[in-house]
Formats: C-alpha cells, structure tokens, sequence
C-alpha cells in the first residue's frame, strides 16, 4: 500500500471512481488538493469555472448528460456556501453530484476562523447525506460511499467536507472494494404481490394512461417504457422532467402534462380511469395542486423509488416500490400472452381533445414569437442534440414545441426552478457529450444569472449554442402579473440590459442577433453550424403568454386557454 | 395525535439534527426527545413524541427510512407497548408539608433523592399521565424545579405480554 497525503488519496479515488472531469475553484483550504492536481494531468481533467454555482450546475448538467455522478471541488465558507442553489438544484431533480469542500482544520472547527462556515449544517436539508471527514485514512472509504449513495436508490447530491489538515495528513492509501452501509439498502425490485395487483388493475382498465416522470430516465427504462405501452396500447403523457423518455414522434405519446401541459394530457389524466405513474411524484406543477380532485374515476398505481414519494401528494391505490427499470421488466413478465383490450374509444377520445386545442402558434406580426423560434430550432438541430432551458417562460415554450425523442436529451432545473442553471449545465452537459449539439436555450433574464460562465467556455474552446430569447422582462414574472395581478408590472421589466452580442464577444466568443422572424431560421443555422461558442440574441415579443395554463391550485380540467390573436 | 416513534440510529455526531430537521422542516414540534446507546456502541436508539397531523408524521417515518444514518424506524403509536419517563422533581418542604410530600411518594412509590434544609428531591417513574398527576399534586406545595427524561418506549412482548394497569 501506498503513503499518501489525503489531497493524492482524494484524486486516487477519484480515479478509481472512474471520475474524470472535476469542476471547481481553488481557495484557502484545499489549495494542497490543487498542489498536487498537476500530477494528475491526463487523468483528470478541472474545470476552472468562474463562480461555484456554476461549477455545481456543470457537475449536474454533466450528470444529467450522461447518469455519471458530476463532481465539484471547492474551497470553505463563501464557496461552499455559493455550492448550495445548485446543490438543491440537483436534489430536487434527482441528479447525482458530489460535492467536496474545504474545510478549516479541525482544531478551529466552530471558532468562526476565516472562511469558515458549518458546511454539514447548511447542505444538510438539501443533500441525501453528508461527511465530515476527520482523517486521511477514512477519506477514501468515505467517497466511495459518497458516490454510492448519490448514484444508488434516488439519485441526490452528497458533500463531503475536507478540513485542511485531513487534506494534509499521510498515511497509507485504502480505497475499500465494497460499501456496505447498514441503514441505506435501496430498493431494486417491485413486490411480486403487488406487481400482480398493478397487472390485474391495467388488464380490466378502459382507459388507461402511463404518467412518466424523470425516474425513468435515471433508470435507463425507456426501452422497457416503450415495449409496455405498445404491448398494451396505453397512451403515454410525461411531466417536465420526464420529457424524452418516451419519443415524442410516437404515436401512443400525448405530450406534457401539468400547469403548462396540453390540453389532451391533461384531459386524459383527468379521464382515465387508471393512472400509472412511473418515476414521477404528482407534485403541483404537474397536477395542478388540487389534489383532491386529481383524476377522480382513476385508480392509481405508482412506481418509484422513494419511499416518501408514495402517498405524499396523492393517495395511490397500489404502490409498487423499486427501480423503474426492473419493475416494467417485471410487469412485462408478468403479463398474459394474449391481451384483450380494446382502446380504439379511448384514443379517438384523445386524438378529439387534441384535435380541439393543438400545441400551436401563429406567427404573423413581425415581432418574432418565442414559440416559433422553439419550434424552428427544434425542426434544425440534430435528433439527439442536448437542448438544457434555463427557468421562465421560454422552458415551458421548449417542453411545449421541442420535439424529444430520446433520454437525456432535455435538461432543466424542474423541481427548484433555478434560474442561471442552463448555461453552466449546458457546459456540463457538452463536457459529458462533447460530439453531440449541445444547446442552451435561455432568457435575458435567467443568463444573467450566470452569464460570468462564458469566459469558461472559450477557454476550454467548447462549440456550444446559447440561444438568448430576449423579451426585456422577467417574462414569467411578467406573465402571473397579467393574468393574476391585474396587469401591475411591477419590477419585471429591465431597465438597462447588456448588449449581449458584444457581451458574448468580449468574451472571445461569438454573438449573433435577429429581430425579424423571417431572418430566424438562417441566423439560427449560421449560430448551430459556427464553430466555438456562439451566442444568438433573438429579440421575441415580450406579450406572449404560455397556453393552456391550470391556475395554481386548479384541477387538471380546469384549464386556462389562449385568448390572444397572436396565440392560436 | 400523538406519536411515539423509535429509532435505531448510527451513534454519531449529526445524526440527532438530521432527525430533528425533518421536524423543524414542517414546523413541527417535538414534544419529547430521548437518546443514548443501545448495547451495540455503534447504535443510538432515539424515542421521540410528537403531536401533528397523521399523515405529515407518516412523510416523516418514510423520510426517516431514506436516512443513511436511520438503521431502522418503528411508529409504536398503535401498538402494545410500555412506556416510561422519569421524573426529578424539587418540591419546598415547610414543616407543614413535609409529611405530606412523603405520604404522596410513598403512594406514587417515588423514591426521595435528595433532602435539603427547605426542599426534597424526588425520583418518579411513570407514564405520562402518571407522571403529570404527581406533578398536579405537589403543585401547591411548591414545585422549584423539574427535570424529565422524556419519553421511553418498548413494544411488548406479544407472546408473554403481561400489561400493567394504565400501559398503553
């Protein structure tokens, strides 16, 4: 065994993990960690990025990407502390990152010493655990269990703190082979008890519905997905985070449901009489928060995961816990050889509500629609491009119009709603893929947020897409004050904004700008095929609202629909 | 309604503020809170009673279960079960009343542990209610201070369960 000192036990580990980018900014505490980075050159590829959120939202756009845990590495205090947006960013959306911190040394642990700050305290709440490492010897054991317990079960953030002299301290390096941890077993497989119950309550439904959510991304089940909803012909609707899990292009797919979802999913949710929920946890923006009128004449049958999902925000008539990947395998061989079902009723049902109020716009004025600028970018990039919204108006327009047809190619702050998460996910997304179109589609508003990420993306001369969608209003913001606050726009509108293509090329990356809807598509072609990072400022009108919209707290029938000209 | 709920727990430092903060996180209240080592060193067991809405406490029993650190977690509300708290308690002792005050341990079986110049110290252990009549009771002979543990709690032994009057 070989004598180490902790900051060579942590990149030794890493490597073993089978870790190779870390996003991070050096600092006081763990300046010995970035000492010996050096020697690891060639193995391990840091990321200088220019804030710690934006390191954080990399790592978890990186693990979004690819289902590969995303690492950050930062100093104590003010660091860790700017660590923790993203990290309930990724918490919220079940994303596996670690995070590990700099930490003063452990004699001054709570004597309020210079950038100090009670990192085990604050992340507490938002990760599914976290360490304090109190010797070099148990640094390596620590982060394998770290990695494990963010990548197993429900995919959460983990921080591990690293005071200065654990950092320090030699000793011999003993990177454990197995985790055994007593109190954390995951669940794998549904209860066969109850996977028969799930089958005998689909084989006598009329008017069945599958409400899939991004578990089954981070389960790799979409093949499974797809073979169970045509083996039974039962139409598939997804919630925000589940977009991509089921191609769009398929004819069983009803699109999004929710506060912004279509008119036809939420009417078939509402409809049905049996709900089967994968991966999903019926929060309020995909069910409209009325709970209690949520799907009347349906039973529910709810596969996931988290315990603590079940019966939280619906009451379900069979739960099945376990990973949503072996369970459809599960249910699939489960099921009869022969099925009787006769859906023909039950889908024209859908096809009419579809047909009464499509997805669409109507791009006439020569104000550019945000909607059509989607839809146009979707019809141009590749199938498999990596498309990450920031927060706001412009995500539900992407969730709306992009067309996805694969896992892991929609990315976006769901749970939390982060604004300043698309781009340095973006990054972290094209680090993850880097021969894949990788495009950012943000607002003025939510770049801002992170904008100061650009000078890291030149510098690692990434070829990566920003779409601006620039409406000059916190468009969202601006939106609820419209429909709920009587048109009081009260601080939603910008009084000064940058120039952003001279922003972009201050930073040595290249801006492009379009105002005229007939100049979209060519501009938009000219940005996706320049080389480097290329940020499009597309001017859009900033009066266009998102349709069809549940009022908080509404009933999934209950929907709001365009009124305006210009919104079909 | 009030639960009793028990946990076995990883015997170190944050494990009681991981559990507590599931509490905080809902506005909640922990009525009584009581931990210390089981006869493996490596495990804590906690007995913790709160009062709230059925259904939180069950969101919060299934958060429990998610907990690295929670090796297992049982809601003894609806079960057999023994439970007990123990009580110190310094009652004035005037020359009027101090008959008095022994007469009342002597039939609550309280043991005196403490005798001062103008006060007894008595140890209790009951129930609750057992525990809050004793206190009813010395009230008016002046109460200066009280420590509780708070709540402990068994399930009983289903095969041999032999239930003392009042046990829940």
């Amino acid at each position: 065994m070989a004598r180490m000192i902790g900051a060579e036990m942590f990149f030794e580990t890493l490597i073993e993990e089978g870790i190779d980018v870390v996003f991070g900014l050096p600092g006081g505490y763990v300046l010995k960690v970035y000492d010996v980075l050096p020697k690891f050159e060639g193995k391990i590829k840091h990321v200088l990025t220019r804030h710690e959120q934006g390191a954080t939202h990399m790592a978890d756009g990186y693990a979004r990407a690819s289902g590969k845990p995303g690492v950050v590495l930062c100093t104590s205090g003010p660091a860790a502390t700017n660590t923790v947006t993203g990290i309930a960013t990724a918490q919220m959306d079940s994303s596996p990152i670690v995070v590990f911190t700099g930490q003063v040394p452990l004699p001054y642990l709570g004597s309020d010493a210079f950038q100090e700050a009670d990192h085990i305290g604050i992340t507490r709440p938002c990760t599914k655990h976290n360490y304090l490492v109190r010797k070099a010897i148990d640094l390596p054991k620590t982060m394998k269990e770290a990695f494990y317990i963010a990548s197993s079960g429900r995919p959460s953030p983990v921080l591990v703190d690293m005071p200065k002299d654990v950092i320090l301290e030699e000793d011999e390096l003993v990177i454990p082979d197995k985790i055994s941890l007593r109190g954390y077993k995951p669940p794998t497989k549904g209860d066969p008890k109850q996977i028969q119950k799930a089958v005998d309550m689909i084989l006598k439904s009329k008017r069945p519905i599958i409400f899939g959510g991004g578990g089954i991304i981070h389960a790799e089940a979409s093949p499974e997905l797809k073979e169970f909803a045509h083996k039974l012909e039962i139409p598939v609707t997804s919630t925000l985070m589940g977009l991509g899990a089921y191609p769009s292009n398929d004819p069983l797919f009803v699109h999004m449901l929710g506060m912004h979802g279509s008119y036809a999913a939420n009417m078939a949710v509402h409809n049905s009489d049996l709900v089967i929920s994968i991966g999903a946890r019926f929060d309020d923006r995909a069910t409209g928060g009325n709970f209690d009128e949520f799907s009347p004449d349906a039973e529910i049958i709810h596969i996931d995961i988290d315990p603590s999902t079940i019966d939280k925000n619906i009451i379900v008539h069979c739960p099945i816990l376990g990973h949503a990947k072996l369970v459809l395998q599960q249910l699939l061989d489960a099921l009869p050889e022969k099925i009787e079902k006769d859906r023909k009723e039950w889908r024209a049902q859908i096809e009419e509500w579809d047909k009464k109020h499509p997805m669409s716009y109507n791009q006439t004025g020569d104000k550019i629609l945000t909607t059509y600028a989607i839809d146009t970018l979707s019809n141009i990039t590749n199938d498999d491009a990596i498309i990450v919204s920031d927060v706001g108006q412009h995500q539900m327009w992407v969730a709306q119009f992009y067309k996805f047809n694969h896992p892991r190619t929609h990315i976006t702050s769901g749970g939390l709603g982060t604004m300043g998460f698309g781009f340095p996910a973006a990054m972290g997304a094209k680090f993850a893929c880097p021969d894949r179109q990788v495009v950012c589609v943000s607002g003025d508003g939510s770049f801002q947020m992170n904008m100061q990420e650009l000078a890291t993306a030149v510098e690692h001369k990434m070829d990566l897409t920003i779409m601006l969608l620039n409406n000059g209003h916190h468009g969202m913001v601006r939106q609820w004050q419209t429909m709920f606050f009587d048109g009081n726009y009260s601080a939603s509108r910008f009084g000064v904004l940058p120039d952003f293509v001279m922003l972009a090329e201050s930073f040595g990356a290249k801006g492009l700008r379009v105002d005229r809807p007939e100049d979209l598509e060519s501009t938009l072609k000219e940005g996706l095929s320049t080389k480097g990072v290329v940020l499009i400022e597309v001017m859009v009108d900033c009066e266009e609202l998102v349709y069809p919209m549940i009022a908080p707290g509404g009933a999934m029938n209950d929907m709001i629909m365009a009124t305006t000209p210009d919104v079909a | 309604m009030r639960h009793t709920i028990s946990l076995f727990v990883d015997n170190e430092s944050g494990v009681l503020s991981r559990v507590a903060g599931l509490f905080s996180a809902r506005g909640f209240n922990i009525e009584s809170l009581n931990v210390a080592e089981t006869l493996d060193p490596d495990t804590s067991r906690i007995t913790l009673v709160t009062t709230g809405d059925d259904f939180i406490i069950e969101q919060v029993i299934k958060r429990f279960n998610n907990m690295v650190n929670v090796i297992w977690v049982d809601d003894l509300t609806d079960e057999t079960r023994v439970e007990r708290e123990m009580i110190l308690i310094r009652v004035e002792a005037k020359e009027s009343t101090r008959a008095e005050i022994l007469r009342m341990a002597d039939i609550f079986r309280a043991k005196v542990v403490d005798v001062g110049s103008e006060s007894y110290t008595l140890e209790l252990t009951g129930d609750k209610e057992k525990v809050n009549a004793f206190i009813d009771l010395l009230e008016p002979m002046g109460i200066k201070e009280i420590a509780r543990t708070g709540t402990v709690a068994m399930k009983r032994d289903a095969k041999n369960s032999n239930a003392e009057e009042g046990d829940k």
